[in-house]
């Protein structure tokens, strides 16, 4: 048997960003035992880089905004095929779970009679984000770490979960490493919370950092459960371009909510050239309109900017090919304009905007009171994930839960810019109440030794082949995938191209069976990119297979073989499943009918 | 683009030695940049925390030619790239390997702190209001990244290893955030006084020069807590004040 030490909790959260933090609370709140794995040091996860907000409809700034807007707003964004009772519970209950943050600390931006601030944002139809000028994602990741850690909860920092133990049907545990000195843990557990984020590490240009690579999607789906709407990725409109060592990092939603404008090489503001047909009631006619609407003039329309990020980020892809771009293949994004309007717009940008000014000034020696930006598309958040059930978030594995983005269903064929936080508190808030409920309801199940030697066993193996002679690096085969799904499986796709995909990762699945590291097991991060390589790999497989199955354009999928939407796949998810021989199943599945009364939500809000 | 010399500092626990990579720099390169291209092509195994790249997770800390710096925000081009730069980990913390610290003391600190505790909801539906001037100061302080740059600089605990007396810059911030928050009703003073020992510092302001969220963390938070602790326990007019408030609330 391998040496590991042995943890055991009622609830175990896998990942502690918002959703597994949040999570955490709430089943310790009901008096369960509770560990919490973060991949990272707390505190550190990605929820922190959120920059725009959390979408709620408190109605602060619009008396007119309700919970039934905003889920007709998801659901238009999703391209209706969200799980339309995910959209709902998200809807009606996230405004409680933002003043919740307010109660346990959080201190948002206020409006001038003192209640917390909304701001715009893309497919929002009123101004729905509480805000903490552009980094309301570190305000929510401090405000629950600062609450949790007086909730008894066991924070296991710089631990990575292998795999996951069943007993029969049942999740019963999870094997991991300690990244500091590479030493074994098993975590016995009665019920398990995945919310591990997201897969962006599968592509080149990505918002996400090393550690998104789709590790709660890879253990769930070789648990058994499944994976839906893989093929949703969303690739955020703005992300920097230049210099080339900055490629990628988010440019927040909250520029051009704030008034800022997107220009090709003319100067010309090309997002009034293409604004699609359900979009059109609700979109400025007008570059006045547009701007007297982030003024907060209720009677106006939305400027195109701030149309969903599928639309303005193949948008944006449209103008570079077509020879528009900015000279480093991004277009511009202005907010600098705005000193025409405003008198004090220096200071205005400054506040409202503190961190891209900062990023801007830091790393590109650009100066966004003054200059315009150059952005471009950046791979940014995964629609797809587990497959949940909506009001308990429980996986087809009994006791295997998953909340935020590595779950599915909320987010349809897009995800609108402030949902994302929302969701992480919505939802993982019921994923820590029903794992408690569940951990209280059932007993322990068996640890399996076989499944512990096993993992253990694939986990040392690269160190065997230290000796250079064979196998390939971690980083090259990581490299390699990334630059392949970018290439091929990225904004643009066409079913030629994803099979050559499928071909490649089949040759990376092999490269990375012999994958060779140096060092030992002490705070090794080659050693950790190997045994993350299986994770990508499983995730990028989804991705193609779930996008091929997909012969349609929808949302965040557009296929230049298919360029339309179809009716037909408005109906179903696309799902994948484990094989018993271990090959990746992919199953068209039908949506279920949405009842009576949330069909007429959706007519009454046009 | 010229090529770069790193001295990167590799060892475990306080042990070790700098080691020279050389690599071709790009344009806009940042440190961190430089030590993950070396990772990936010549050091598989050297450990360095990062996560967003943007300064705003506070993973990446390090001192970079002596000084405390966020990698990921450190330009080649702020540096003489024509000698080695040398990139060592913190130094207030204890050693693990390479470029990583063990900061669980941070941790460790901020669980003592007392936990906000917010006065009764000013609305019926359970929320407050508060002015957005009231709070400006409260935010500049929440803006901190938790990168530990100013633990690591604060010569209390850096030079004289004070961790068991003195919570260091980054919490002395985080107990103004919470002293200054209008909602706040706990009191945190007597404890300031005492176990968290604000009294140590003795306002060199060198955590305020290496915050790279540019917080003012002395004149902000630090002075003014200072004074509140004066106040309290050594102003004896302040405390003939809080005698007499004292008594008249008692009366009526």
């Amino acid at each position: 048997m391998p040496d590991y030490q042995t943890f055991e909790h009622d609830v175990l959260v896998i990942g502690a960003g918002g959703a597994g933090l949040r999570a955490a609370i709430e089943a310790s709140a009901a008096g369960v035992s509770v560990g919490l794995v973060c991949k990272s040091l707390l505190g550190k996860a990605h929820t922190v880089m959120a920059e725009g907000g959390i979408a709620a409809a408190l109605a602060n700034v619009d008396e007119r905004d309700n919970w039934k807007v905003h889920f007709a707003d998801t659901m238009r964004g999703g391209q209706y095929v969200n799980n339309w009772r995910m959209a709902e519970l998200h809807a009606k209950e996230a405004p409680a779970r933002v003043r919740e943050l307010e109660a346990w600390g959080a201190v948002f931006d206020r409006t001038a009679d003192g209640k917390i601030l909304q701001r715009n944002f893309g497919g929002h139809r009123y101004p729905r984000l509480a805000h903490v000028g552009d980094r309301t994602g570190l305000e929510m990741i401090r405000t629950l770490q600062d609450h949790g850690i007086h909730q008894g909860i066991d924070v296991h920092m710089e631990c990575t979960v292998l795999t996951l133990l069943k007993d029969g049907d049942q999740v019963t545990g999870a094997f991991a490493y300690d990244r500091e000195r590479g030493r074994f843990r098993l975590f016995k557990a009665k019920a398990i919370v995945l919310a591990t984020g997201g897969i962006g590490r599968a592509f080149r240009i990505t918002s996400n950092s090393w550690e998104y690579t789709g590790d709660g999607h890879a253990l769930a789906y070789h648990a058994g459960a499944e994976l839906i709407d893989m093929e949703f990725v969303q690739f955020h409109p703005t992300g920097m371009v230049w210099p080339p060592s900055v490629r990628g990092i988010l440019v927040t939603e909250g520029v051009r909510g704030e008034g800022g404008v997107l220009l090709n090489s003319m100067r010309k503001r090309f997002m009034f050239d293409d604004i699609p047909d359900n979009y059109k009631t609700q979109t400025a006619d007008s570059e006045e309109e547009g701007w007297r609407y982030c003024q907060g003039d209720k009677s106006s329309r939305r400027p195109p900017e701030l149309l969903t990020r599928d639309h303005v980020a193949r948008c944006i892809v449209r103008e570079v090919k077509e020879g528009r771009g900015s000279p480093h293949g991004g277009v511009y994004l202005d907010i600098s304009w705005i000193r025409q309007r405003l008198k004090n717009s220096e200071e205005h940008i400054k506040r409202k905007l503190p961190s891209m000014y900062h990023q801007f000034k830091q790393l590109a020696d650009i100066d966004i009171t003054q200059q315009p930006m150059e952005v471009g598309p950046t791979t940014h958040y995964v629609m797809g994930g587990i497959r949940v059930d909506a009001d308990t978030q429980m996986s087809a594995v009994p006791g295997l839960f998953a909340a935020g983005e590595c779950a599915a269903g909320i987010n349809g064929a897009n995800r609108l810019g402030g949902n994302s936080l929302s969701d992480l508190l919505v939802f993982g808030k019921r994923a820590g109440e029903y794992a408690a409920k569940f951990a209280r309801d059932h007993g322990a199940g068996a640890i399996n030794s076989t499944q512990i030697e096993e993992a253990a066993r694939r986990a040392l193996e690269p160190f065997e082949r230290s000796d250079g002679t064979q196998g390939e690096g971690p980083y090259k085969i990581q490299l390699e995938l990334q630059e392949m799904m970018q290439e091929l499986v990225g904004i643009v796709r066409r079913e030629d191209e994803m099979q050559r995909a499928l071909e490649g990762i089949g040759r990376l699945w092999q490269l990375a069976a012999s994958v060779a590291v140096i060092g030992n097991r002490e705070y090794n991060p080659g050693w950790h990119t190997a045994l993350d390589l299986s994770n990508l790999l499983t995730v990028s497989e989804a991705v193609t297979r779930s996008a091929i199955e997909r012969k349609e354009s929808r949302g965040a999928q557009f296929r230049d073989d298919y360029r339309s939407k179809s009716d037909e796949f408005g109906k179903i998810n696309i799902a994948v499943r484990k094989n018993a021989d271990g090959s990746m199943r992919v199953l068209r599945e039908s949506i279920p009918e949405m009842p009576v009364e949330l069909k007429q939500v959706i007519q009454e809000m046009g | 683009m010229p090529t770069a010399t790193f001295r990167v500092w590799r060892g475990s626990a306080g042990e070790g030695k700098f080691v020279d990579y050389t690599i071709d720099t790009a344009p806009g390169m940042v440190v961190l940049d430089a030590v993950r291209r070396i990772q990936a092509d010549q050091a598989n195994d050297l450990a360095l925390r990062w996560n967003c790249k943007a300064g705003k997770c506070g993973s990446c800390s390090a001192e970079v030619n002596g000084m405390p710096k966020l990698m990921c925000m450190t330009r080649l081009s702020q540096l003489p790239i024509e000698q080695p730069v040398t990139v060592e980990p913190m130094k207030a913390f204890p050693h693990v390997k390479d470029l990583i610290t063990d900061v669980s003391w941070n941790y460790e600190v901020k669980k003592r702190i007392k936990k906000f505790k917010p006065r009764a909801p000013d609305a019926d539906d359970g929320t407050w209001r508060m002015k957005q001037e009231d709070i400006d100061r409260v935010q500049e302080f929440r803006k901190c990244i938790e990168c530990y740059l100013c633990q690591d600089v604060c010569h209390v605990l850096r030079e004289h290893d004070m961790h068991q007396q003195f919570i260091g810059p980054r919490f002395l911030v985080y107990v103004a955030a919470l002293e200054m928050n209008p909602l706040d009703t706990e009191d945190r003073l007597e404890e300031l006084r005492d176990t968290m020992g604000v009294g140590f510092c003795n306002i060199t302001k060198c955590c305020t020069k290496v915050c790279p969220e540019s917080i003012t963390i002395t004149d902000n938070a630090i002075i003014p807590l200072k004074e509140r602790v004066v106040g309290k326990f050594y102003d004896p007019v302040a405390r003939l004040v809080q005698l007499f408030r004292r008594g008249k609330s008692g009366a009526a």
